[in-house]
């Protein structure tokens, strides 16, 4: 059945369980409605019940598995299940400063439509955060994209750029921190995480509540019009190929309302309880799920005059009006009496702001519309009681461990493959995506990723800062899902450690392939047990995340891609040494023990087929290792520090000069073999950058802490960035200015073979 | 021979720029003024035999380039 006949409907129709499959509702939740409404629904209530139980609002295939996260801990304010996570920055101060945050996907809009696709992900998890009372300070996304000679890709990449800065840098957020990397699994099926985060004050945070029977609801910011019908469903649905002009629009963004909207509603926030009682952003399902999902939090029911909704077009049908996508909008709960005080404040800022029906206490959603009542739902049952499946998984084969021969092959050129790694699009300096974006704007960036391993951002008028990275070793989840995804959160946890902050809190995008393959399944279930392991083991809970599934084009799927955003706190900026500016002569110290292997490097991705079995990483060493460096970084002597990740120390070295713009030599201690050392990545270290006069107290530090120690080699002291094996002997070299120039052109260039292809 | 391409926003799709202009004129006085909406003009030159072969060319360019085919529709005009 095709979404036309749905289509020739009008509101107040019965349906069929045929209609069900157009809104995406399997012939069993079709059933499942009718006995929990105890009669068949009209074309409207079908609408409301398919976006609710969709893929994306009910989280049906992966709520079993979500459970498992560790979501508790003493700073966590909020956890999951509301807008964005809050958790406690000052602790011990009652009215002391808290941060939300949450990252959310918006991998499928972006495919069709990059610019706008990406753009309206900003913006929705930019309402996500505000939403709960916070002032956005800070964004970041993770990206992946198909390979760079996919004729799709260098589109891609430009529009999804473009989108996310042009949102951010009107809305004036800081876009502090991006992950970008290629691979040819994402050729149909690009990933577009965004994550941001807010600062509010903790006795001051709201939730989506629709409480107290008799107060009004109300409808702020912009207009509705018919833009993203069913995203919801398409985003639970996977693409398949020539199917483009079945696509329903994408919705438009403009981030010059957003603005006016957080302002409204921060001084909305101002006033306090004396004017709101809870508050929601507009998402995927539109109306729908606000009110659904504020109905059965408070569980209360509301009453809405749908002619009420101010609408963009006319002739609106109350089907559109509820699943509508419109962005820039939210639906708030005001107290009974004061439509007036809160109309005059979105006024003041330009915005629509309108009663569009009560409280009550039924639990019941009904909605009104030409007079006609066109829906009657219970909330509870519809948000809280959508279908759960235990979908059947298979464990994930652990592939076969490489052998002799695989490394052997690939020691017989290693210039090549350094230079591989070093100048591969995954590794290379996102520069030209970075400057595209406003790192600056509200003046509270000490660091950003382009020069650092973290994004270090001072909450205004403090001395406390947020450290924010968002990671994620797609590839290595594709070897092991497990492991892979402990690796992210480690990841994230060191890159905060080397700016020297502590982890309070973590915000997972779990993407992965569809939940009716019992193996992409299983990649999930394993996902989901690596994060939730690593994250007991760290002591950081999960707050708030979001689940995107059917990320796969026919039956080509995604890498696993679990993005682990984690955030950490400096409490005090005076000890902590901003990243100074290096200079020639200092010197280089590997802190932690070196990698044995290659399993599960990036030097062998797409060399061997798929092999490399990652051993099970230490935790607690390495926890004790992430708070060691994070302690270095207070000393005073360490200038600055970066965990070795993808494309392992040899990457993290190149990382290290072009940063300090000062060429690098490094010499491995005695008995390590040059291709584990370099461009191994089975277990994680930091480097270092020491004064010279520090050395010396960081090798005793390191010793008294029981922890692997080696003087690597200095920064600045010759024209060639050189890597040396055990015996001393030079086995790579290359004038460090060309290898530079060469690694930062490799996205210009790719951006550009795009421009060429089309012309 | 001339021909003419006006891009512009599918219906139904958010246009900000209308919608600033639309503020715009009302803050000027112009209450009257509604539904505004901004749209693009294209006009080139193509070597094409005849007025149809024209129109095909144009309509193949506003497909790969001249407009998103995802947010915006077109009408081509030859004229002469």
């Amino acid at each position: 059945m095709s979404k036309s006949a749905l289509n020739k409907l009008k509101d107040t129709d019965l349906t069929t369980s045929e209609h069900g499959q157009a809104v995406g509702l399997s012939l069993d939740e079709f059933e499942r409605a009718v006995k929990l409404i105890g009669r068949v629904p009209n074309k409207v209530e079908l609408g409301c019940i398919g976006a609710m139980w969709s893929e994306h609002c009910s989280y049906k295939s992966s709520r079993v598995h979500l459970k498992r996260l560790p979501s508790a801990g003493p700073r966590v304010l909020v956890g999951p299940g509301e807008n964005a996570g809050v958790v406690d920055v000052e602790p011990g101060n009652p009215q002391g400063w808290a941060v939300a945050f949450k990252v959310e996907s918006h991998n499928h809009p972006s495919y069709i439509e990059p610019y706008q696709g990406a753009a309206t992900g900003v913006g929705g998890i930019l309402r996500d955060v505000f939403t709960m009372g916070a002032r956005p300070i800070a964004a970041m996304n993770l990206l992946r994209f198909g390979r760079v000679a996919h004729p799709k890709t260098p589109s891609l990449v430009d529009g999804v750029v473009r989108g996310i800065g042009g949102y951010g840098n009107c809305f004036g957020v800081p876009t502090v921190y991006s992950s970008a990397e290629f691979d040819a699994a994402y050729d149909g099926n690009v990933l577009v995480n965004a994550f941001a985060l807010g600062v509010l004050r903790k006795d001051r945070i709201w939730k989506g509540n629709a409480s107290g029977v008799g107060n009004p609801v109300m409808y702020v910011g912009a207009k509705t019009g018919r833009d993203g019908i069913h995203g919801a469903t398409m985003a639970s649905d996977s693409f398949s190929a020539g199917k483009e002009s079945e696509r329903p629009t994408v919705q438009v963004g403009d981030p010059f309302k957003e603005k006016l909207l957080v302002e409204a509603c921060l001084e909305l926030f101002e006033r306090g309880a004396e004017l709101l009682v809870g508050i929601q952003d507009m998402g995927a399902a539109g109306l729908t799920s606000s009110l659904f999902e504020m109905a059965s939090r408070a569980g209360s029911g509301v009453v809405i005059d749908l002619d009420q909704v101010p609408a963009r077009e006319t002739g609106m049908t109350a089907y559109e009006l509820m699943l509508s996508e419109s962005q820039e909008r939210m639906v708030l709960v005001a107290q009974a009496g004061k439509d007036d005080d809160v109309r005059a404040i979105f006024h003041k800022w330009d915005l629509d702001c309108t009663t569009i029906g009560t409280v009550s206490d039924d639990g019941v959603v009904r909605l009104r519309k030409d007079g006609v009542e066109v829906c009657v739902l219970p909330a509870t049952p519809l948000a809280d009681e959508a279908p759960r499946y235990e979908r059947p998984f298979t464990a994930p084969a652990r592939p076969e461990p490489l052998t002799r021969v695989d490394v052997q092959a690939l020691k017989k050129n290693p210039i090549q493959i350094v230079l591989d790694v070093l100048l591969s699009p995954s590794t290379a300096p996102k520069t030209w995506i970075y400057k595209q974006y406003d790192r600056e704007v509200g003046a509270g960036t000490l660091m950003d990723g382009t020069h650092a391993a973290a994004a270090l951002v001072r909450i205004p008028e403090t001395q406390i800062a947020v450290a924010l990275a968002l990671c994620c070793n797609s590839r290595q989840c594709s070897l092991d899902p497990h492991e892979g995804a402990v690796r992210a959160v480690v990841e994230g946890v060191a890159r905060i450690s080397a700016v020297g902050a502590v982890a309070v809190g973590v915000t997972d995008c779990l993407n992965y392939g569809s939940p009716l393959v019992p193996e992409q399944m299983g990649q999930l279930a394993a996902g989901v047990d690596g994060i939730a392991h690593a994250c007991r083991v760290l002591e950081v809970p999960v707050v708030s995340g979001n689940v995107s599934l059917y990320n796969q084009t026919d039956d080509q799927s995604v890498l696993p891609t679990p993005a682990v955003g984690v955030v950490g706190v400096v409490d005090d900026l005076a000890t902590v040494a901003p990243a100074m500016p290096l200079k020639a002569g200092d010197v280089l110290i590997r802190i932690g023990a070196p990698p044995t292997s290659l399993e599960g490097s990036f030097a062998l991705w797409g060399k061997v087929g798929r092999k490399g079995a990652l051993p099970v990483l230490d935790l607690a060493a390495t926890s004790i290792l992430c708070g060691f460096v994070r302690d270095l970084r207070r000393g005073g002597h360490v200038l600055d520090a970066r965990p070795t990740l993808l494309g392992g120390l040899a990457q993290c070295l190149f990382d290290f000069a072009r940063c300090a713009d000062l060429s690098a030599r490094a010499t491995l201690p005695v008995d390590e073999d040059f291709f584990a050392s370099f461009l191994g990545e089975e277990r994680l270290c930091f480097v270092v950058a020491v004064d010279n006069q520090g050395v010396f107290d960081v090798q005793r530090r390191c010793a008294d802490a029981g922890i692997a120690s080696a003087v690597l080699g200095a920064l600045g002291v010759s024209s060639s960035f050189r890597l040396q094996d055990s015996g001393g002997d030079v086995v790579f070299d290359r004038p460090f200015q060309k290898l530079v120039d060469d690694a930062e052109a490799v996205v210009p260039d790719l951006i550009a073979s795009g421009r060429r292809r089309s012309a | 021979m001339r021909a003419r391409v006006i891009v512009r926003l599918k219906p139904g799709v958010l246009d900000p720029q209308g919608a600033a202009v639309e503020d715009a004129l009302h803050t000027l006085g112009f209450t009257g003024a509604s539904n505004v909406r901004v749209q693009k003009l294209i006009e080139l030159d193509v070597d094409a035999a005849d007025a149809d072969a024209c129109k095909l060319l144009v309509l193949e360019m506003a497909d790969q380039l001249l407009r998103n085919p995802v947010i915006e529709d077109c009408g081509v005009e030859v004229l002469q």
